[in-house]
């Protein structure tokens, strides 16, 4: 087998990788939207505020350190102990089922059948207030997670395919661990949702509030449950981010990246986000390994953007999107 | 007491349709103009025309161009930092190879060429709704920068990246480049200002405008009674990015001078007009302007008081903005989902009957 073949096989591997965190995300956005039918373009913050939280508290970090200093001249930063990974993640989950619940009480209880632009818009605003209130409660600083997972390169599929091939294939440890984060998950969700009341609730609703109400469904129940999944999710897909990259803004801008994911895939399909993250995460590899070097690289910024908007011109409602009917 | 229109007889459809049939809003129009023509341009000075009101006016002509788009035609676009950076661009190369026509044309025809791209890439609004359309723009924004950072015949093979603009005058003072004096500036863009928002508020309440909103009520409906959705939405991408290119084009070449694209045109100046629109109120010229001020002066306002009054550092203001906006604007979504424009028409209507409502 000729090298570039070879290469480009690699690239492809990495690019399914890629594409299972895309669509970690992608997860998040979906679940929202098909409970409650808000769009939420802060699920990209939420996994910063997520990840900025449990770096935060796993090095004992003061919240707000920088504002008390600025306003009673003190110069305090850290607590000075360290908080164990696990212990900060639960700790961590807790503050997310707490945002969830304040987005409910102070947001969206209020929007309650408002066009769902408006709700869209709603998480924008919400988008920029976490993100302020992230860096003042933690510092604007790149930050390094660890929470202990394997990273670098996994010798045993360098090894194997060396040996196949003649060449060692470059797959990191932690992209591996990300798929089956992200498998588990998966069936966690279908699980949750397939065998358990609150499971059954929440499909109710995303079915048809109206109905789910009267069958005597709390809605703000499963709201504030499923934001809470949502966190839940963001957590998941900040540590796994933030352990490749660092804990920074631009960990938020992974969220630009789910939509092209969710429109390929169709807003209401969770199988829909898998697929379509795993075609993005492999079309703009290829796309940057084929075509990139002939046009100046870095297509990686717009072509999951511009392979979404094209496909959507032939099926707008997505792969797996439910199928839009539309009447006077 | 002095807001009334009791007296005032109107005795054809034209007087009875202008824009301001209330004589003291008419009166009060014709003030601001003049005080912004004749009063403004002798007191102005750099910091007041850099930090307020060019980025006022330049913004306020971006928000009238997303706000025929989103508010008046309904169809959300996230693109305008892409559209403005066409504009930021097409002045640019324009200026550089036609460098006798005076720049009046340049960003004339710029916001032309940002037309012309925007009818592009409005083509899948026919196809696309809502959501799927709104990240469908986002297309736009990232290719138009990444096409603009990576091709070097945009920026003339210059090392750095950048874009500056070269010195061009307009009746022998100068209105771009280091040269310039405040006042040209400021009456430069002002002057396109008064005209877009004319062309604008005739536009929207013209045919054109009833189809827009026809359409942004309900697509199918309109259809059925005789709109065609592909000349009504095409025209408003059309028109909306020719406004938003014209701002692009000013925005580049008198208020900052030199551009960097990923930086002063990125994702962040989409949300921007968006939430200038969005507070403002959707739907409203008057809006645009309100919400162009308001985001222009908050900044600013904080920046006084909490490093200048205060003395905090500056990176915590910047997070406290942050979290102000983003708060507003779901207060704002919440309280009032028409805006500051809602806020001054209740204020108008109260004011009619005060001081005795009934």
């Amino acid at each position: 087998m000729n090298e570039q073949f070879l290469f480009a096989m690699e690239v492809t591997l990495n690019g399914l990788m890629a594409g299972v965190l895309y669509a970690l995300v992608a997860l998040g956005f979906v679940l929202i939207y098909k409970a409650s039918g808000i769009f939420n373009y802060a699920q990209g913050v939420m996994a910063l505020f997520a990840a900025l939280t449990l770096v935060g508290m796993m090095e004992g970090q003061v919240p707000f350190a920088h504002l008390i200093n600025a306003m009673f001249g003190t110069d305090i930063h850290h607590f000075g102990w360290t908080v164990p990974a696990l212990a900060a993640i639960v700790l961590t989950m807790g503050v997310m089922i707490f945002l969830a619940w304040a987005v409910n009480h102070f947001i969206f209880r209020h929007l309650v059948n408002q066009e769902p632009i408006i709700l869209f818009m709603a998480t924008i605003g919400l988008a920029y207030f976490l993100e302020g209130f992230g860096d003042l409660m933690w510092g604007a600083d790149i930050r390094k997670l660890d929470v202990g997972l394997p990273q670098g390169i996994n010798l045993w599929i360098d090894e194997i395919t060396f040996n196949a091939f003649g060449y060692g294939f470059f797959i990191d440890n932690l992209d591996i661990v990300a798929t089956v984060v992200a498998a588990l998950l998966v069936v966690g969700l279908v699980v949750f949702s397939q065998y358990t009341k609150q499971g059954r609730a929440l499909r109710a609703v995303a079915d048809d509030h109206q109905a789910a109400l009267s069958v005597g469904i709390s809605l703000n129940f499963i709201w504030v449950l499923v934001w809470s999944i949502a966190g839940f999710v963001a957590l998941v897909a900040g540590i796994m981010w933030g352990a490749k990259s660092g804990v920074q803004f631009s960990l938020s801008l992974i969220a630009l990246k789910a939509l092209p994911v969710l429109m390929l895939g169709g807003f209401t399909s969770i199988p829909g986000a898998i697929v379509g993250g795993l075609i993005i995460g492999v079309g703009e590899k290829l796309f940057e390994f084929l075509v990139g070097p002939l046009v100046g690289g870095a297509t990686e910024n717009w072509f999951a953007y511009v392979l979404a908007l094209l496909f959507l011109v032939f099926r707008p409602q997505g792969l797996f999107g439910e199928r839009i009917i539309e009447r006077v | 007491m002095f807001y009334r229109e009791a007296g005032e007889y109107r005795t054809s459809y034209v007087e009875d349709g202008q824009t301001f049939p209330i004589a003291f809003d008419r009166w009060r129009y014709y003030l601001v103009l003049a005080v912004a023509f004749l009063v403004i341009p002798f007191v102005i000075n750099d910091y007041w025309a850099n930090a307020i009101f060019l980025p006022f006016l330049i913004y306020a002509i971006a928000a009238i161009g997303l706000n025929i788009l989103v508010g008046y035609c309904g169809q959300v676009s996230l693109g305008t930092g892409g559209f403005m950076a066409v504009g930021a661009y097409g002045c640019y190369k324009l200026m550089t190879a036609f460098p006798e026509v005076n720049i009046f044309f340049h960003v004339i025809i710029a916001g032309f060429i940002t037309a012309a791209v925007g009818l592009l890439f409005g083509l899948p609004s026919l196809r696309i709704k809502g959501f799927y359309l709104a990240v469908a723009t986002l297309a736009a924004q990232f290719f138009l920068v990444w096409l603009f950072n990576r091709v070097p015949w945009f920026y003339n093979y210059s090392a750095s990246g950048q874009i500056s603009a070269p010195e061009r005058t307009v009746f022998g003072h100068p209105v771009t480049g280091p040269e310039t004096e405040p006042w040209a500036a400021y009456l430069f863009c002002l002057v396109f200002v008064v005209v877009l928002a004319w062309v604008a508020r005739n536009l929207t309440r013209g045919s054109v405008g009833r189809k827009w909103m026809a359409i942004r009520d309900m697509d199918i409906a309109a259809e059925i009674i005789g709109v065609n959705p592909l000349a009504a939405k095409l025209s408003a991408f059309a028109v909306s990015s020719f406004f938003i290119g014209v701002a692009g084009a000013l925005f580049f070449a008198v208020y900052l001078g030199a551009v960097e694209v990923g930086e002063a045109f990125g994702i962040n100046k989409s949300f921007l007009v968006l939430f200038m629109i969005i507070i403002g109120g959707l739907g409203s010229i008057f809006g645009a302007f309100a919400g162009a001020a308001f985001l222009v002066l908050m900044p600013v306002l904080l920046k006084n008081v909490l490093v200048g009054g205060l003395g905090w550092p500056t990176d915590l203001a910047a997070h406290l903005e942050f979290m102000i906006v983003g708060a507003l604007i779901i207060i704002f979504l919440i309280a009032e989902p028409h805006g500051l424009a809602q806020l001054w028409r209740i204020a108008k209507e109260k004011l009619r009957l005060w001081p005795f409502p009934y």
